[in-house]
């Protein structure tokens, strides 16, 4: 009796741990199907069909992936340096990391955004934003290459950048942490935040043919912490929407303090309103100083100007350039569809997501349909600017891109997915889950007027089990999804550099034709070029020494130095001779404090060394450029202070010396 | 007295034929296709009449690991003369359209068919001396290897394979050649059968 008992409580147990086990929810490995991988594949060889460009989040570059392929193919240095290309390392690039605070060799680079003509990518350029000391910087896509940096005044924490209106008349940044303005007295009690503490936005206007940016005027604004923006389209052109948090206005512990209100803000620009006051001088010349780096393909070198002068327009006294619209619970991403009609606004802890109308809006703001103001500027009334609200959609979302057939994709931080809808009816259509916890998210061109939507990336933050360990520091992830059909499909997932924010992604062909092979060494105009190696010398000038050299397969001219002493600075200027793609010539010598040099075909490159003992220093080739790359190698003697050995160099004829005859 | 005239369509060809020998002077003449592992995209070596062309500047870079002699159109007395043959050529073939003389056909015939063996000499001599005189430091030596590319047609240089073909001015002077000899032809036929209506008549 009592060992039947033991059987019926032990098949029991057994059946219901069983059932229990098959109520918990499939893996995650099951929802990859079959024909995933011939998506995603892309042949050895092959060209893949998109260039994704990608922030590198904390480590300050940028990074090019081909999808769908999802291979590296380039990471571009930008706010940080990067000793592997000697950018922020050679004397030609360390302008380009000049600020008002001096040199600064790190940033933080969390959005990317492609130069637009008709609000559609024209492929030219690429900018970034840095969160941390205050820039926007210009990418060139002939040269994949940073071409220009502008610092921001008057602000802390560029993070609602670089985005920019639809013929990229401007590219526009925020201050994430309002601020004193630069101009006033910083040395106040941090809890003065509402009397002292102001948020700026930047207009950074674009050079139409050569890109070049300058601040065209920045508007002062109620202290409240910018997150994010896009830029109106079509209908909209005119007007730039950003999102804001804290209008708690609080100065510490925000977790809590900024997360007080039921709804923030979305706040609408009408920059061209603006454009018309700053013509009618209605604009302040307000004393700053910011840092404006260029860097010319020709010179192969940068230059950095400190600018001295901004142009403040006041919201609060011009009444009709700045509106809030409500927007619940701290909005993050702040996104225009296609059409330019829709503006979608996400709430970080939100289990909604509003959807507001341009023409609603215009209406609002004709009737003077406000619930009131906030520090001077008027706030439209939530029900009269909202199209309508996605409801339970999922939890936490941040941000939202367009396909251009009616579908909105909107990323969910906690919820870990990522949700189509379509924005006529607001219903949800489709969700696929992220592995883990997606941030930004990508379809190409999803925040222009023509989207080309056949995948969409999700940018994660959280990789765990995704991948073999690798101890307690783990990639972030990129997880590629085909659009295409009814059904998002995941197809393909890959490890990031750094940490991927916002990315812009844009068909191969906007790009690939315009890619540059080589610089001609005709049209460098380095001071301290080489044309050839007849050109090459070493030239003291006191205790600065200069030396023209060359590198073509497979040798440096000139490869024997000898004169050099301590307390020397000696330059190597590096011209390398090629003029044939994709023969790079690297440069590096012993105990150089600094990085090695990359230096690319008819390009001329600086590095700086200091020597610090007696001895014979040996310098090589870095990048393996021929079958004689081992060789490409030579010597620097570098004698005792106040030493009389000449200034002498050769490559070739520096023949051995004769053995001393032994005398015994 | 007609039959030492050249039929007015040939002569009117002949002319052509010298138009489009002036031409020469400003189209390649020849070219040497070059690829590799690593140079997927080719090289090319063109020859003018007065210069060379294409990317002979990264092949002299590459030839010094071999120890071959660097390209310089400096160095061949051809690129000074060659021009000047071409014109008289040209010069030549619209004389002889102009006067209509057949003999003088004749002997251009002669006179370019000896010419174009003359260059083709020249070139295989040209070659063979690059192929050859190698410089005996060179980095890369490997013994029995010469390295002269093909007068035509493909040939295997170490890594590099070398196509060598006409160009648009080697074109022009085959068909202006082939030209000739059709119109020499011709015009001994027409030549015969003028003869034999003669004899019919006698």
């Amino acid at each position: 009796m009592k060992n039947n008992n033991l059987k019926l409580i032990t098949t029991v147990t057994i059946i219901v741990m069983l059932v229990v086990s098959a109520c918990k929810p499939k893996n995650i490995g099951n929802a990859v199907s079959a024909d995933a991988a011939a998506k995603a594949y892309v042949a050895p060889g092959k060209y893949d069909a998109f260039y994704n460009f990608v922030s590198g989040g904390f480590s300050g570059q940028m990074s090019v992936y081909g999808l769908p392929s999802g291979r590296l193919l380039r990471v571009i240095p930008v706010f940080s340096v990067d000793p592997e290309k000697g950018w922020g390392y050679s004397e030609e690039t360390k302008p380009m990391l000049n600020t008002s605070h001096g040199f600064v060799p790190w940033d933080d680079l969390h959005h990317t955004e492609m130069s637009q003509t008709n609000g559609e990518i024209d492929g030219r350029w690429i900018f970034g934003n840095a969160n941390n000391t205050p820039r926007v910087a210009r990418i060139d896509l002939k040269t994949f290459r940073t071409a220009e940096i502008i610092e921001l005044p008057n602000s802390a924490g560029n993070h609602s950048s670089p985005f920019i209106t639809e013929n990229t008349e401007y590219v526009v940044a925020g201050t994430r942490f309002s601020v004193p303005s630069d101009n006033s007295n910083g040395d106040v009690p941090i809890n003065t935040f509402k009397q002292n503490f102001k948020g700026y936005l930047s207009f950074i206007s674009v050079g139409k043919e050569d890109g070049k940016m300058d601040i065209a005027f920045q508007i002062e604004c109620p202290g409240v912490s910018f997150d994010l923006s896009h830029s109106g389209k079509g209908k909209s052109h005119g007007w730039f929407f950003f999102s804001c948090y804290n209008t708690e206005q609080a100065n510490t512990l925000l977790e809590v303090n900024a997360s007080q209100k039921d709804k923030d803000f979305i706040m609408a620009v009408n920059w061209k309103k603006a454009e018309e006051y700053l013509k009618a001088g209605k604009g302040k010349k307000v004393p700053v100083k910011y840092a404006h780096n260029t860097y010319s393909d020709k010179t192969h070198s940068a230059t950095s100007e400190i600018k001295t002068e901004v142009t403040v327009l006041s919201a609060k006294e011009l009444k009709d350039i700045c509106y809030f619209i409500p927007c619940p619970k701290s909005p993050h991403g702040c996104d225009v569809d296609p059409t330019g009609e829709y503006i979608v606004g996400s709430g970080k802890l939100a289990a909604l997501i509003p959807v507001f109308s341009f023409d609603k809006l215009q209406k609002a703001i004709a009737a003077k349909d406000f619930a009131g103001d906030f520090d001077g500027i008027p706030v439209v009334k939530y029900e009269s600017a909202l199209y309508g609200e996605v409801k339970k959609p999922g939890l936490g979302p941040l941000h939202t891109e367009f396909d251009g057939n009616g579908n909105a994709y909107t990323s969910f931080f906690v919820s870990s997915e990522v949700v189509k809808w379509n924005i006529k009816d607001l219903k949800v259509v489709d969700r696929v889950p992220t592995y883990y916890s997606v941030g930004h998210l990508c379809v190409p061109g999803g925040d222009s007027k023509k989207p080309s939507p056949k995948y969409l990336i999700a940018y994660n933050k959280i990789t765990k089990d995704r991948y073999l360990p690798t101890g307690p520091e783990l990639s972030q992830s990129a997880q590629l999804y085909d659009i295409s059909g009814d059904k998002m499909q995941l197809i393909l997932d890959f490890p990031t550099i750094g940490e991927p924010h916002y990315a812009q992604a844009v068909p191969a062909e906007v790009i690939k034709n315009n890619s540059l092979k080589i610089f001609k060494i005709d049209e460098n105009a380095n001071t301290y070029v080489a044309k050839g190696e007849g050109a090459t010398k070493v030239v003291r000038e006191g205790n600065k020494v200069h030396i023209y050299m060359t590198a073509i397969r497979s040798h440096l001219t000139p490869d024997n130095i000898e004169g050099i002493k301590i307390g020397d600075e000696v330059y190597f200027h590096v011209t390398n001779l090629e003029q044939d793609w994709d023969v790079p010539h690297g440069f590096a010598i012993k105990g150089a404090s600094n990085g090695e040099l990359l230096i690319m075909p008819g390009e001329t490159q600086t590095l700086k060394w200091i020597p610090t003992k007696v001895a014979i220093y040996p310098m090589y080739c870095t990048d393996f450029c021929s079958a004689l790359h081992q060789e490409m190698q030579g010597y620097i003697r570098v004698s005792p202070a106040g030493s009389s050995v000449p200034i002498t160099f050769s490559t070739g004829t520096n023949k051995p010396a004769a053995t001393p005859e032994k005398t015994n | 007295m007609q039959h030492n005239k050249i039929n007015i369509w040939i002569r009117i060809g002949i002319a052509v034929c010298g138009v489009a020998l002036f031409a020469v002077q400003f189209v390649p003449i020849w070219r040497i296709d070059l690829d590799a592992p690593q140079y997927p995209e080719g090289l090319r070596l063109l020859i003018y009449a007065n210069k060379l062309g294409g990317d002979f500047d990264i092949i002299n870079g590459l030839n010094h690991y071999i120890g071959m002699k660097t390209l310089h159109a400096n160095d061949f007395i051809e690129f000074t003369v060659l021009p000047y043959i071409i014109g008289f050529f040209a010069l030549l073939f619209i004389i002889v359209a102009a006067v209509g003389n057949k003999k003088f056909m004749y002997v251009l015939l002669g006179l370019f068919a000896a010419f174009g063996i003359l260059a083709m000499v020249d070139f295989w001599r040209w070659e063979y001396n690059y192929g050859h005189n190698l410089d005996p430091k060179a980095a890369i030596i490997v013994p029995g290897m010469a390295y002269q590319p093909p007068l035509i047609g493909y040939k295997q240089l170490l890594n590099f394979g070398a196509y060598s073909i006409p160009d648009i001015g080697g074109w022009i002077f085959i068909a202006v050649g082939i030209l000739l000899l059709i119109f020499v032809i011709i015009e001994i036929r027409l030549n015969s059968k003028i003869k034999n209506l003669f004899q019919c008549l006698q």
